[in-house]
């Protein structure tokens, strides 16, 4: 027992000698809901953080929690306060009140939450511009559908989600105003084979086209299986249906991240609403495949177009599906967005 | 090599296997760690101890393990008879739901009475939800297992429900969360990290082992899960304890669920728990179905969440690990109560093989 | 009619993994052996599969390395409840467990990569076929064969089989490793046919479901496949319905398989002759020779 005690006793001074070693000025932390191996979601916050530890290298020391359910959260990132980390960043809408609760506690941590609403003097919320993604998508996806449907398999009624749906139409009825879109809600981010049972059944519903906002390439697999095509979401998934998908919707953290550590080292970091889209490049266009040359080259127009602030999806008036019009859409409709536009025959769930 | 039945149950080994079983764990751990290319003596240290020598760390153990302590005693009286409600993360759910419409309907009402009719709602609640598979193994003799397992589902999908419709939060932008409870819709901290709810937690358990050991009720469900038959016989009816059993552990589970929500959570969202009422049953054997083993078994598989966190974020040793950990140790357990009723014989007599 | 063949190809994928797990857990069970581990097999099977199918670019090799897994953690299941004679429902809730966090270290290095699929013959995977085969077969094997007699017998009553000279542990280990097999074949069918890939958690609770539909069809294979077409069929309809333009609040869609389930459950149970005759009456017992 004495022995075991002593070598207990060893580690931890080596542990503190590893800690007292380390010379990196900043140290960056990221939550994770999922496990990284979800290749949707949080595999790509990941990849900010791998992003993160490449270009800014001895600089900045990272560490990561994956798993971490939004009732559990709280404890987490306490234990990242504690451990010594200046930037932690919660990156998932559910994080939100345990961020502010353990922000409170550390005044001299700064948060960073994801897709969030609250801000304090050390929380920033920031948040991409997916639907910009969805507009382009919504163009191709009306021009390359033979029977001008196309299916959307979406997981939970969010205003993130509903834009996307919304934006995704627009693009479409710019180019064919009579495009329908059938949807269906699977009640889950990540399900692989419910996710492509809903690609199955719209496939042989008469659509022809799936897009999904939920996290697994499965839906785009089953557009392949099935010669239909498909879109990519989250990251660049051409591996897995190289003859069906069109584009995909890559989330890109990573120049936000660089740019958020970078501003902790230098000192400059102060509390804001950030949301970033294609300009910025955290929205960001896989390669066009598996389409002529002239829809891509449209598909390149409205995404540079977009990217040069010259088009935003929401921009104009819009009839929304009761008939009732809206002259602008500002962001904050769109970030509480609960009403489909003109053109959409299903129900939004309430 | 065999087993052989002890004439008696050993003490001594019932004491001493769940040691054994820890140690074989560490000893695995070790060499997992060692596999992965980490020290194996730092990994250990940061994982069982290091979360012991830091105040606050000592209390996120403590309210990690209120719930699976609260609902792992109940469970552990049932299981005691046989009742195998597996179902309790349902419970849970059901009591937090009940308890959550105190602050959703009546954000206004802000006095001591309105965190006590929380209370009240969640047991309530965790007991409605947990009469449903009872009542259909008592009338419709449906196994309970399945029953209260399928309906964790179905609540799951109510909360979801509930606050993606009707009880979202009218300024939470459409976002799937219910309003902020706050004041007497809370619960009280005794110091900045331990909420009031984990010392009831502690109590109730103490509680429950008094009744188990003392009372004729503790005996009558302990005869009815060793031996239906002599319970029939000395006039103890199996319905009114498989109703009994349901009620008192979906009541603690709905108790965690009012606890959970007026504490950590602190608002209704469609996760309220990342798997407590399941977490439970490994508890309840852990504390080889005693609520006073509980309240140790809790706290120990408490440790085993905060410390392989700590090993995630101070070592890169990813969670995935820790869920291996948490299952071959589950596994140690099992494997090491065997040796309370029984022993390990080497000469086999070979009359015995059929 | 275009439409309906469709549809029914989409349920028999969507069944054909259940099928394949609540067969293997019903010659379990009729054996006496409640394993609820099936969750863990199952994700075991499917990372093993995709394992076994990327590394020998063979499909049929994954499939070959799922049956193995399985295999594998039923053994130790088995070990645990009938060599050490652990509690059979602590011990399937570890298994789980442990296949979930196994399975995500296994895996680790396979997530984003496309897997490659079993081949198809006429749009149909061999693994339909083979599960219809197995209904047959095991219900065969179950009411026809002296092996089955076995088994049932040590599954109703350990205590007489053992009196008249069976093996009654060595009986449970082979229809526990039986389960295992099919549970892991179920498990590669996600990651090898469903949907060709790994990722963490893929299984997704159907691991449960198996176990409720054993129940559900009173232990009897027919009703094991008629349960799984049953719930293939609901979950589909529910898409089926959203896709038709059907405002039902999509939570009431989803809970719809667990309440059919619950509703199955006590109309059979409720039947007690029928559950009388089909219950293994030993379930979950654990069994010591010299008692």
């Amino acid at each position: 027992m004495k022995k075991f005690l002593m070598t207990v006793a060893a580690a931890a001074m080596m542990l503190g000698a590893a800690g007292a070693a380390n010379a990196a000025d900043v140290k960056a932390c990221w939550v994770y809901v999922g496990p990284i191996g979800d290749y949707g979601w949080s595999y790509q916050h990941h990849q900010g953080l791998e992003a993160v530890k490449k270009e800014l290298g001895d600089k900045v020391e990272t560490a990561y929690a994956e798993n971490v359910t939004e009732a559990d959260s709280e404890k987490t990132f306490e234990r990242f306060a504690r451990e010594g980390c200046n930037i932690i960043f919660a990156t998932s809408f559910g994080y939100m009140d345990p961020v502010l609760k353990v922000a409170a506690k550390f005044p001299d941590v700064k948060f960073e939450h994801a897709t969030g609403y609250k801000t304090a003097d050390n929380v920033t919320t920031y948040n991409a511009k997916f639907h910009e993604g969805r507009y382009v998508i919504g163009q191709i996806a009306a021009k390359m559908s033979k029977t001008g449907v196309a299916g959307y398999i979406v997981s939970f009624p969010i205003p993130e989600v509903v834009a996307g749906i919304n934006s995704f139409m627009l693009g479409a009825q710019s180019v064919n105003p009579d495009f329908k879109v059938k949807i269906v809600w699977v009640n889950t981010w990540f399900d692989p084979a419910k996710e492509a049972d809903a690609a199955k059944v719209l496939l042989s519903q008469g659509a022809d086209i799936t897009v999904q906002h939920t996290d697994s390439a499965a839906p785009l697999q089953q557009a392949e299986a099935a010669g239909a095509l498909g879109f990519g979401q989250a990251s660049d998934q051409i591996k897995f249906a190289p003859k069906a998908q069109l584009t995909a919707i890559v989330d890109n953290w990573a120049p936000y991240y660089v740019r958020r550590v970078n501003d902790v080292l230098n000192g400059t970091w102060k509390s804001q609403q950030s949301w970033d889209g294609m300009a910025e490049g955290t929205v960001s266009m896989a390669a066009y495949t598996n389409m002529p040359e002239d829809v891509a080259k449209m598909a390149a127009e409205t995404a540079e177009a977009i990217k040069t602030g010259k088009l935003t999806p929401f921009g104009g008036k819009i009839t929304k599906q009761d008939g009732s019009v809206v002259d602008a859409v500002d962001d904050g409709m769109i970030l509480g967005m609960n009403w489909y536009v003109k053109g959409i025959d299903d129900q939004l769930p309430q | 090599m065999r087993l052989e039945k002890r004439p008696e149950r050993s003490n001594a080994m019932a004491i001493a296997s769940p040691f054994i079983a820890f140690a074989l764990t560490i000893v695995t751990a070790a060499i997992i760690f060692t596999l992965r290319g980490n020290n194996p003596f730092a990994a250990l240290y940061v994982y069982f101890i290091e979360p012991l020598t830091a105040l606050w760390s000592i209390e996120q153990t403590l309210v990690k393990a209120s719930p699976l302590i609260l609902i792992g005693a109940g469970l552990s009286v049932a299981y005691r008879a046989n009742v195998w409600n597996i179902g309790a993360e349902g419970q849970l759910t059901a009591g937090a739901i009940l308890a959550g419409s105190v602050p959703v309907l009546f954000p206004q009402w802000q006095s001591p009475l309105a965190l006590l009719a929380m209370i009240i709602l969640g047991v309530i609640g965790g007991m409605l939800w947990a009469s449903i598979p009872a009542i259909l193994r008592n009338r419709f003799n449906a196994n309970e297992i399945l029953t209260s397992l399928m309906l964790v589902y179905v609540v799951q999908l109510l909360l979801d429900y509930l606050v993606r419709g009707p009880w979202r939060d009218p300024q939470g932008f459409n976002f799937p969360k219910t309003v902020s409870f706050s004041g007497w819709q809370t619960l009280p901290y005794l110091t900045s990290g331990i909420h009031a709810g984990v010392v009831i937690t502690v109590l109730i358990a103490l509680a429950l082992g008094l009744v188990m050991s003392r009372t004729l009720k503790g005996f009558e469900i302990a005869v009815t899960g060793q031996s239906p038959r002599a319970a029939r016989f000395a006039g103890f009816s199996e319905k009114s304890t498989v109703m009994f059993c349901f009620l008192l552990a979906g009541g603690l589970a709905g108790l965690a669920g009012a606890f959970e929500i007026s504490s950590v959570v602190g608002q209704l969202q469609p996760q309220i728990s990342p798997g407590y009422g399941f977490a439970a049953i490994i508890v309840a054997f852990l504390g080889r179905l005693n609520p006073i083993g509980v309240i140790f078994a809790g706290l120990l598989l408490a440790l085993s969440y905060i410390g392989g966190e700590a090993v995630q974020t101070a070592l890169q040793i990813p969670d995935k690990i820790t869920r291996v950990i948490q299952g071959i140790l589950l596994f140690y357990i099992l494997a090491c109560d065997t040796l309370i009723n029984y022993r390990i014989v080497t000469s086999s007599p070979v009359l015995q093989k059929a | 009619m275009d439409l309906l063949l469709t549809l029914v190809s989409i349920i028999m994928t969507a069944a054909t993994p259940l099928l394949l797990a609540a067969l293997g857990e019903t010659v379990t069970e009729r054996a006496g052996v409640l394993n609820l581990g099936v969750e863990g097999m199952m994700i075991m099977g499917a990372v093993a599969g995709f394992a076994g199918a990327a590394l020998s670019g063979n499909p049929f090799v994954g499939v070959v390395t799922a049956i193995l897994a399985g295999m594998a953690m039923a053994l130790l299941f088995g070990f645990l409840t009938l060599t050490l004679l652990a509690n059979q429902v602590a011990t399937g809730l570890a298994l789980t467990l442990l296949g979930l966090g196994l399975s995500a270290l296994i895996g680790e290095s396979f997530v984003g990569q496309p897997g490659i699929k079993l081949p198809s013959w006429a749009g149909i995977d061999p693994l339909v076929p083979f599960s219809f085969a197995m209904v047959a077969a095991v219900s065969w094997f179950l009411f026809r064969s002296k092996g089955g007699l076995i088994v049932r017998a040590v599954g109703v009553s350990h205590a007489s089989a053992h009196a008249l000279g069976y093996n009654v542990v060595g009986v449970r280990y082979l229809a526990v490793l039986f389960g295992g097999a099919m549970a892991g074949l179920g498990g590669g069918y996600l990651s090898l046919f469903y949907t060709p890939q790994w990722v963490e958690n893929m299984s997704a609770g159907r691991g449960w479901i198996a176990l409720a539909l054993v129940v559900f069809a009173s232990w009897l294979p027919l009703r094991v496949l008629a349960g799984a077409y049953l719930f293939g069929t609901i979950s589909i309809l529910s898409f089926v319905l959203q896709a038709a333009g059907v405002g039902i609040p999509s939570q009431f869609l989803s809970s719809l398989p667990y309440l059919g389930t619950i509703l199955a459950l006590v109309v059979i149970s409720g039947n007690k002759a029928l559950t009388r005759r089909n219950t293994p009456a030993n379930l979950g017992q654990a069994f010591v020779p010299d008692r």
